[in-house]
This record gives structure tokens, sequence and C-alpha cells, in this order.
């Protein structure tokens, strides 16, 4: 810049400023929207949040009390709030604002000047005029802190209701009632439970969930809701709540019918109210209901001032769900950067997330429209109801409702006014009764309502953008992101376009298999083949002009190598086997940085007696070994050399120690907490579990490493949802989740299935990991496995708990002969001569040690030496072992400490 | 040549200077790699990794790994790359021609400082049931 011209250093205006009042979903989306397209930066925002916390998923707020982890809600890139456009204020709600002046003052009475806007207040929940609605022990169901305030409650009265009896601590349940039979009062009823509480739905109207869907599907509704061991109390008004008599706490409900209900918390969850006091005081138009009145472009009768979400009175009424909100959002962002978008009308379609049960309704799901004809579905054993609402020409669709089975929801509510092809009854029958007609979605339907993205947006990914699978389409288009209840058709919409555009989506193995790895593992299975080279030369790619397919790479050969082990196929080492296993599986051990191995002997459900401890520490002692607890549960020994591993595990093997497979493709470990037998809060004797599942899956070859975990209660000290399975203790039995990992990408398992008897729990893992071994790419863990896997975790819920696909049988036969056909590899090496002779350091030299290894002190134990530590070591080794210092170099058999 | 099968005039090829005698053959697995201490003219002690493959040939290459900067190649995993036998590094996975030690593969990774991409390959020849190795 030439400073002598005298012109500011930029010619760019400031920014503009745009005051957003409310920290919520749909403030989110307004910033992030706002921020994605203000390439220019030609506007800066300022949010105001009530809450002190950054705007977080409400709708998944039931999951709170899964992942007990405020973090985990929160939406969208973190990085968003760190933009230097972009201004955050937590726990300052704005108290007032000046339309002349165009300025809001917040709680603190801050002053700050805005060019526009934007109203994003939300609701808050009602509280009906009831005697004693504010007893203590009434809570609201809205924040992730009256979440956590019922949460504390039930926890303090179910600590209140222990009594120690001379036959043991025996807990009287807590009771808990929920006012309010709509979907966020079956959400609340199933947070009581999951709370361990007793809950009971109080619905003044004639059947659960009135306003989205019809009487029959309430019916079908309330038993799902009745299987889960919630009761229900249709067409009944609460008169009065009353005080306990001692402790002043709510105690019993009055019901107009004359009926009562004895009570320990009562929560609330009859609708919401649109925040618009700071509307009406600012003398804004209201709605009669409620709401800042907006046109169709979100703006208020003041040109300067916007309302979204739930706060906004569009079209005459407010609408309490997050889609629509998302959508009045981005009308705002695109119109202050001067485009003409207009709201298109509210989606309503909702779907209930109930952990387990499905309901879901769209359009006109009352049959409301004139002359409109309803095609229904209901199976009451298998808990079923599913109605199609057509126009009276029988084919266009006008809306539906499904309970107990929301398959179909997902591809025809896309199909919202569309007509169906074929008979509309073809899409209500179960799956495989009748096939249903393929649907070819136009590209204005709407697939993804979250995020209002439609068909052709997906389609654009493929054919304009380039994106060639799921996670592009996912990044690009942001379909699928927020519920991902849309996902299975994002998926198939993108294969079907990949496909289309001719676009090859290659799952070949490497360049001598052109099968995936879950086909080769059924072509061995079905062809029943035993050795490398037989399945290379049945399966193998033979290269144009070549006589045969190779003889494969450190890819397929360690696949195959896992697959003929999950098969059953003897040892690892046995035969040419042999010749397929990566260096960690064909020693036996994990290699280190300087080629020498880590040592891990098992320590079932980290439990090891002293006299095991002694030998370890003996072991590590006599070999000059580093020794480090791992991550799980147990004690990992380097710096054995490839000739002493047989000693070593000699010594092992002699006092009771087995593999511990730390170097395989295999189970690793079980982790768990003490459980009952010691802890004062277990429910389940949790090591006792972890070392029976450790034991049974000892040794199982898999697609990638496989971790466990057992805790013992609810507290889950065992961190097993970080776990693929992870087990909980419940007073009732062990609820299993599965697809968790730390790592690179950590992921919390989500729940598989509930209250298992110990029976019952053997037999879902069993079938899970069978399903897992048989089906999932090379080296992919659970959880991206269970992320891809055709359906998702339903769809393997099916196979697993329901037998869907009839293998089940099957999955336990295979896991059987897993367990019956297990021998410790390492006792099993010792034993053979022959396997022996591969852990000799040099042909010629067989127990001469490496003489390049070196290691110097630290810590008090030893280290590979550095590069340089070697080089100004070998450089003069007589006068860096008369030194102390820098460095003390002592070769690969030189004892550390004396 | 670096690899040869047994042929008449091995004998007297493998008495002369800079050839040692390492092993019988049988002492070889098929398809796995074995590590071998040569003594080589300059009184050096040298570490070298030992291939037979399936047709009975046998290869030899640096038992030291580039990449990794240490004593492992023997006991990577054999293969073919297009048809040419291979070895693949235990430690990063790069992958190298068996009979010219070329990497063929450096998986996105340099090699230690001071160190070559590629290995050094020695000759071999089998005569008599016993496997030469030449590092003159």
């Amino acid at each position: 810049m030439n400073e002598t011209q005298g012109t500011p250093p930029s010619t760019r205006p400031d920014p503009r400023h745009v005051v957003v009042v409310g920290g919520g979903m749909v403030a989110q989306r307004f910033v992030e929207a706002l921020r994605a397209r203000d390439d220019a930066g030609a506007w800066r925002v300022t949010v105001f949040a009530e809450e002190p916390r950054k705007p977080y998923d409400r709708v998944g707020l039931t999951r709170y009390f899964e992942v007990r982890d405020a973090e985990e809600l929160t939406l969208g890139d973190p990085a968003l709030w760190d933009d230097p456009l972009v201004d955050l204020h937590r726990d300052c709600a704005v108290a007032s604002i000046d339309r002349a002046a165009q300025t809001v003052t917040d709680r603190l009475g801050r002053v700050h000047a805005y060019d526009e806007l934007v109203l994003a207040t939300g609701s808050s929940a009602a509280m009906p005029p009831i005697d004693g609605n504010d007893l203590p022990g009434v809570f609201v169901y809205r924040t992730i802190d009256d979440v956590a305030a019922l949460r504390g409650w039930v926890e303090s009265k179910r600590e209140a209701g222990r009594v120690e009896t001379r036959g043991g601590v025996v807990e009287r349940p807590v009771r808990g009632a929920v006012v309010g039979g709509g979907l966020l009062g079956l959400e609340a009823a199933g947070a009581l439970k999951a709370l361990g509480a007793q809950a009971t739905v109080i619905q003044f109207g004639t059947h659960l969930m009135d306003v989205q869907i019809d009487l029959g599907g309430g019916h079908a509704l309330k038993r799902l809701i009745n299987d889960k061991g919630i009761s229900v109390r249709t067409d009944t008004a609460t008169k009065a709540i009353r005080p306990h008599r001692r402790t002043g706490h709510v105690g019993r409900m009055d019901f107009a019918d004359g009926g009562r209900l004895d009570v320990d918390v009562v929560v609330m969850a009859t609708g919401v109210r649109p925040r618009d006091e700071l509307a009406r005081a600012a003398g804004l138009e209201v709605g009669e209901r409620g709401g800042a009145v907006v046109d169709l472009t979100c703006r208020t009768a003041d040109a300067h001032v916007w309302a979204i979400g739930e706060v906004a009175c569009i079209e005459g009424r407010c609408l309490g769900l997050v889609a629509p909100g998302n959508t009045m959002a981005e009308v705002v962002a695109d119109r202050l950067l001067g485009g003409e978008a207009t709201f298109p009308g509210a989606d309503t379609a909702t779907k209930l997330k109930l952990s387990g049960v499905d309901v879901a309704s769209f359009g006109d799901a009352h049959g409301r429209t004139e002359k409109s004809v309803e095609i229904v579905w209901a199976d009451p054993l298998r808990g079923v109801y599913s109605k199609l609402v057509m126009a009276d020409d029988a084919r266009t669709l006008l809306g539906g409702v499904f309970v107990g089975d929301a398959g179909p929801y997902a591809s025809l509510r896309p199909m919202l006014g569309a007509e169906l092809p074929g008979d509309p009854s073809a899409f209500l029958l179960p799956e495989g009764a009748v096939g249903a007609p393929t649907l070819e979605l136009p590209d204005d339907a709407n697939v993804c309502s979250c995020n209002n993205v439609s068909a052709g947006t997906i389609r654009g990914a493929v054919t304009e953008h380039d994106c060639t699978d799921v996670a592009g389409v996912k990044a690009c288009t942001r379909a699928g992101t927020t519920c991902g209840a849309c996902l299975p058709l994002v998926t198939k919409l993108t294969k079907t376009e990949l496909a289309k555009a001719g676009v090859e989506v290659s799952n070949a193995l490497c360049e001598h298999f052109e099968l995936s790895r879950a086909q080769l593992f059924d072509a061995v299975r079905v062809a029943d083949l035993h050795t490398f080279s037989e399945i290379i030369a049945r399966f193998g790619r033979v290269p144009d002009g070549a006589s045969d397919a190779g003889r494969g790479c450190d890819i397929c050969k360690p696949t195959v190598a896992s697959i003929l082990a999950s098969l059953g196929n003897g040892h690892i080492l046995a035969g040419e086997q042999a010749t397929l296993q990566d260096t960690n599986d064909h020693m036996l051990a994990n290699m280190q940085k300087d080629g020498t191995y880590s040592v891990v002997p098992r320590m079932p459900g980290g439990e090891v007696t002293p006299e095991g401890l002694i030998v370890v520490g003996q072991v590590a002692k006599d070999f000059g070994l580093y020794t480090k607890i791992t991550g799980g549960q147990r004690i990992d020994m380097f710096g054995a050399r490839v000739e002493q591993l047989p000693e070593i595990w000699r010594r092992l093997v002699d006092a009771g120690f087995e593999s511990g497979h730390a170097y395989g493709k295999s189970l690793r470990t079980v982790k768990s907490c003490v459980g009952s037998t010691w802890c004062r809060y277990g429910v389940q004797d949790s090591v006792g579990m972890a070392v029976e599942l450790e034991l049974r899956y000892r040794g199982l070859r898999s697609p990638h490493k496989l971790k466990l975990g057992v805790s013992g209660c609810a507290r889950e000290c065992a961190e097993a949802r970080g776990k693929d399975v992870g087990v909980i203790a419940t007073d009732q039995g062990w609820n299993v989740y599965v697809g968790g990992n730390g790592g690179q990408t950590p992921k919390h398992a989500q729940l598989l299935a509930e209250n298992l008897s110990s029976a019952e729990l053997l037999r879902t893992v069993d079938r899970f990991l069978m399903l897992y071994i048989r089906t999932a790419d090379r080296l992919q863990r659970t959880a991206p496995w269970v992320e891809e896997y055709e359906g998702g975790l339903e769809a393997i819920r099916q196979v697993v708990i329901e037998d869907s696909l009839g293998i089940g049988a099957d999955l336990d036969a295979a896991m059987a002969q897993h367990v019956e056909g297990y021998e410790d590899e390492w006792k099993a090496v010792l034993d053979d001569p022959e396997k022996l002779a591969r852990f000799g350091s040099f042909v010629n030299a067989p127990t001469t040690p490496d003489p390049a290894l070196a290691y110097v002190p630290e810590r008090g134990q030893k280290r590979p030496a550095t590069a340089d530590e070697v080089a100004s070591g070998t450089a003069d080794p007589d006068l860096v072992s008369a030194l102390t210092s820098p460095v003390l170099v002592a070769g690969p058999t030189l004892e550390v400490r004396a | 040549m670096t690899a040869l099968t047994p042929s008449p005039t091995a004998t007297t090829l493998v008495d002369g200077p800079g050839w040692t005698a390492v092993c019988p053959l049988g002492a070889l697995a098929p398809e796995r790699g074995a590590a071998a201490l040569v003594t080589g003219s300059d009184g050096e002690e040298l570490q070298v990794a030992l291939f037979r493959l399936l047709d009975g040939t046998v290869c030899a290459v640096q038992q030291l790994d580039p990449y990794s900067g240490a004593n492992v190649m023997s006991r990577g995993i054999v293969g073919t790359r297009g048809g040419t036998p291979t070895v693949a590094s235990p430690v990063y996975k790069q992958v190298f021609e068996l009979h010219t030690g070329r990497c063929l593969d450096a998986a996105g990774k340099e090699p230690r400082a001071g160190l070559a991409g590629d290995l050094a390959s020695y000759p071999v020849v089998v005569s008599g049931g016993v496997v030469h190795v030449g590092i003159g």
C-alpha cells in the first residue's frame, strides 16, 4: 500500500450488523446459513442466547439421558462461533427493543445497535392452570436444564425410596406422570423410563398424539407404549396436584373422573406458547394465539425486524416444529443478502423418536380433505397400523400415518401431492408380501425436511458436484445431517444416480480380487475353500495377458487370513495360512518402531491375581521389558525381541496366562467396572459378565479390532458406550449398545436392546458380531458398518433380535463353532517345534540379537534410542558409557537397571 | 542378475570370494522371509532379508527398512504387483520389488535421513541345496 496517497487501507465498508434474539436451533441455522453465503462479509451477526450454552439439538433432548453430555447435542460445526463476524452472548437474554432507535438492551443493561433484527425467541412450555402446578416435583420438558433438573429429582427420590432391610436393600420405584400425550409427552415418558422411574401418560384427548394421527393409529400406539412399560390414561382431565403430607412435594394427582394417582414427579407436556413478550412490548402485531406476525418473507410490519421459528406467526399460525423454522431461517438469510426467497409453506410431517416405537405422519393424516379416501392396513399382532390418505382419484397421495413400522414413511412422504404408481395398498403391506412398485421421486420432492433438501438437489450433488458417495452428498447438500430419518432414501438416490452416471463404485479389495471383503467372505464360505491358493485360483482377478492372478499382496492376504480364521480353519500359523499373516499375527505380538515386539497376556475383564501380577513383573524384569498399563485394563510389555518371544510366553503360559490377541484384528478386551460384587452402586456383576464375554469371544477374528465393555450400573464407569459392544446393567438385566469407538472419530454406541437376561445378551451379541464379521468391509469398525448397513441400526436390530432374515440359527451355530474350537494360539506354538522354529532372529544365527537395537533409560525404564542418540553412541561407545551424560546408549542385551 | 536357479556351474562360482553360504534351502519357508547375518569383504556385518518364492527362487535384499530405520524387511508380506514378486514393509507398508529392491509404492512417506528409498539387492545362488548370498 502506498501511504502517500492518503486513501483508507480498505475501501470495503464496515459490515452491517444483524442482531439475533434467541440462541436455539433456528438461530443457529440462521447464522450458519448467513455465514455460508455471505462471501463478501457484508454482515456481522450478534446472537443473544438466554441459555448458558451454544445452540443445541432440542429435538434430541431425550438423548441427553443416554449421552449425559450436553456437548453431544451441540449443533453443527462448533467453529461457526469462532468466526470473527459472529458474536455469541450466552446467558444474556435481551430485555427490550427500541425500534425507533434500532437498538436492543440486554439483561445487563448494555445497549446494542442493529441494522436488522431477527426474533428467534422460540417458545416456552405451557403450564396448564391446574391447582398445584407449582409444587416441588412438577417439571416442564424444554431445555437441557429442565432435563437435568428432572434427572436430579428422580435420582434424589430414588435415594429417598431406598430402604435397608434385613433381607438387603429394597428400592421403592419412583412414580412419575406426564400430563400430555403428544409428541413431547411421549418423549418425556420415555425419558422417565430411561431414568428408571415408572411413567403414566395422562392424555386429555381420545388418543395419544391426536394432532398427528387418527384414532386407529392412536390405539396401535397405545399398545406399543404399554409394551414399553408406560401406562396410558386417555380421556382424562387433571383436576389438581396435591402435595405429600410430610414432604410438601408432589404426592398425588386428582382427576376429573374421580380417579387418583400417587406420584413422586410430574412432567407437564401440554404444549408450547410462543415467546412473543419482546415483540408485544415493542408494539409489533401478534397473532390471535400469540407469535409475532410476519409475511411470507418472515418480515414483520417493521421493515428492519424479522421473526423466525416458533415465535413467528406465519400464515396465521405458529409452527412448533424445527423443519419450518429452519426454512424461515434460510429465507431471512437469503433476503438479507438481496435474495427473493419466500416461505414455501410448512411441512408438518413428524416422526417420533421414542426408542423402539415408530410413529410417523405427514400431510392430511386425518383425512379432512373433501372426498378423500383412506386405505388402512392394521396388524394388531405385530403392533402395526398404517394408513394412506388418497385424493378421490385413488392415486394422488394426500397424507399418511404409520405406527409400529415407519418403514414406508421415508419413501412415501416425499411423494406428498404426487401420484403413486400402481395400487396404493401395495405400499402398506409388510415388506416381502407384495413387491411395492419402485418409486421414482420427482425432482421437487422434499427428501430431507429438516434441511429442506429435494430429490433434485441430491441428484445434482452426484451429477453436477461430482459427489461419489453418501458422505459426499451429505456434506454437499446437508441432507440427512440433522435427524437422519431420510438417510436410507438419500443413500438409495445417491446409488441410483451414481449407477445412472456410469460411475462404477468399485468394491474391489485390491488388484488381485474384484470382490469386496463381504462378497469374498460369502464366496469362501459357500464354496467351502480353505487355502489362499484355492481362493485366488477360484476368485482372483487374472489381468489381461497374464496366466494367473498372481500371489496376492499385503491387502488381500491378511484379509483372506482373517476370513479363513473367522470360518474356523485351525491355527493361524498352520500350513499356508502362515504366509498370509501380517507380522503381528505371524509373531503373535505387536511390532514396535524398532522392530521389537510388545507382549500382552489376556486378563479377562481386567481381573488379575496378585500371583499373576508377580509373574508378569518378574518376566518383564528378567527380560528387561518396558511395562505400561493399556487402555484395555491389562499390561503391555515392550521391547521383546523375536527370539525372546517363545521363552517369555513359556513362562507366561506356565503361570496360566494365554494370548491376549493384542496383535490381531480380533477381540481385544472386555473392559469392566468392579460391579455389584464390591461397588455400593452396582446392580449386576459386571466383572463376571465381562469375563464371560471375553472368554467367549477371545480369538474371534473380525474385519477390524473389537473392543467390548460392561458397566455394572448406569454410572457407566467402564465407558462401555465407547466400545463396539457396550453392556450396561439395569436392575432388570442388561442393556446392550453397539457401534461405539474411541480413536480419531469417536462414536457413542447406540442402544440395540434393553433389559436382556444374561442368556439373551449372549445370543444378541453372538449374532451382532457374526453379522458384522460376515458383512463388514476390510478394516471397517462397527460404527461405520452400522451406519452403512442397509437400513441402519433398525435393520440390524431386526436381523439380530427378530431374525428377519432367517439366518439367526446359522449365526448362532457359527459362533458356537468358534467358542468350541478356541485354543490358545501361544500354547499351540509352544507345543509345535515347527511353528517355534519361526521365532529365530537370523536363519544362520537364531539366538543372536539384532545388533542394531539400542536403548536409553527414561523414568526408570528403557526406551528405544533415537537416531541421533545411536549416532553419538556408536561414534565413541567408550566415551558415552564413561560419561553418564548426555545419554547412555545400551545394547539390546544390556540390563537397564542392576 | 540377482536370483539364480541351481545350475551345474554355480558350485564353482560360489566357492570364490564375496559369497557366503547362509543356510539350507529347506530352512526358508516359501513366501515368507528370513533374516541372515552376513560378513562383507570389508569385515562389516550386514543384515540381509532372504525370500524363497513358490518356484524355489530365492531373493535377497537389505534387512534395513529405509522408511522406519528398523531391521525388519524379512518380516513383510510377500506378494505380487502386476505379476512381479514384492515385499511390503511390516512397519509403514511401502512395497518393494524383490528382484531389484526398487520401491514401487512409498505409501506417501519419505525415507529416513541418509537412507536411499530403494532397497539394496544381492545375488543369490542355491548350490547343493545351500543358499549363498553374494555381497562382495
